[in-house]
């Protein structure tokens, strides 16, 4: 039936408040870094770094039918020094991994990683003497999504675990010892 | 164009003594010469009998042929003709040296880089014998058959999930 018209039988779902908040009517009290933690989980802005097959799959993520820009990182920027997501897809040869690595210090803190698929996870299939065997010989790596190559819904559940540790973890993470200590093992810094 | 070939063979067997095993059978005509007469019969082949093009040149590994490791293969095409010729030199693994065919063919060029690269065969004369397509640190020639499939001690990858 046209034209459309909004069922005002359905639920409507609101974004859950960060935890601690104080609510009442016409008013919300609640943490500095809770709101920052929110506005930054909502609005990601991905890097695609995509080298093979999990890249198409990231690409059909961002189509109508999966639609990533729901959750707020539907902005991909090509530049790293704009982004705080870096979304690792394909197949990373060890000649890249130096490239990788450039790329992922040209991103301004705070940045996070997804390595999507088999490949930038664990290399793989791609058990030689060519291939990187996992990006976290290289950079620091907040959610792996298995698959090879992952369906989209993987990719999307790997995003929303990144926007949970976004708005969970401390808004100065960058300096803390574990973060200090993987960023030294990578040789970045 | 079998007496074209006929003739192609009489003049090498009278001027290359390391000319041998003409086979007709595969799919492209093949034979063996050896590395000291290859960049001669290259030239004889380009201006007697217009082979002017380079399809391929690369290498295979033999390890159970003695002091006949390594295998350089030029793959030859004569446009106007079209004939192929497929050329195989057989070179003593411990000195893998053959001169370079770049005077005749530029594109020999990142061939034999490859080549190099991936059998670590010594392309005398060459004026950039680097690493082309693998990180410069590699240590190794990748392509040569003297590794295990897979290292049976690694324990990164040992997950029963995926049955290694």
């Amino acid at each position: 039936m046209r034209p459309v018209r909004y069922n005002e039988n359905e639920k409507v779902y609101l974004n859950d408040l960060p935890e601690n908040t104080y609510t009442g009517e016409g008013f919300m009290a609640t943490k500095l870094s809770s709101v920052i933690g929110l506005a930054r989980a909502n609005s990601l802005w991905p890097l695609p770094f995509a080298t093979s097959c999990c890249g198409i799959e990231f690409m059909a993520t961002l189509g109508s039918n999966y639609d990533l820009g729901r959750f707020g990182a539907e902005r991909m920027g090509f530049t790293p020094r704009q982004c705080d997501l870096l979304i690792v897809a394909g197949t990373i040869a060890k000649k890249m991994a130096p490239i990788l690595k450039q790329v992922y210090m040209q991103m301004a803190e705070p940045r996070w990683v997804i390595a999507v698929g088999a490949c930038a996870s664990s290399g793989g299939i791609f058990d030689s003497y060519s291939v990187l065997q996992g990006i976290d010989q290289v950079i620091p790596v907040d959610v792996y999504v298995p698959g090879c190559p992952p369906r989209p819904e993987g990719i999307i559940e790997g995003v929303l675990k990144i926007q949970h540790i976004v708005k969970n973890e401390s808004l100065r993470r960058r300096h803390s010892e574990t973060y200090q200590q993987l960023l030294t093992e990578c040789g970045i810094q | 164009m079998t007496a074209y070939f006929n003739d192609i063979k009489e003049n090498i067997e009278k001027e290359f003594q390391s000319f041998q095993n003409w086979n007709t059978n595969s799919d492209i005509i093949t034979f063996e010469v050896s590395a000291s007469e290859i960049t001669k019969l290259l030239e004889m082949l380009y201006h007697d009998f217009q082979f002017q093009f380079l399809t391929d040149l690369t290498a295979v590994h033999y390890p159970e042929k003695e002091k006949q490791e390594l295998c350089v293969v030029y793959h030859l095409h004569n446009l106007s003709k079209r004939m192929r010729l497929r050329i195989k030199v057989y070179l003593d693994i411990t000195k893998p040296n053959i001169p370079t065919a770049i005077n005749l063919f530029s594109a020999a060029n990142w061939m034999e880089r490859e080549t190099f690269d991936f059998f670590g065969v010594h392309f005398v004369g060459h004026p950039n014998l680097t690493r082309i397509l693998n990180v410069e640190d590699m240590d190794y020639f990748p392509m040569r058959k003297e590794y295990p499939m897979e290292d049976p001690t690694r324990i990164d990858k040992d997950d029963h999930m995926f049955g290694r």
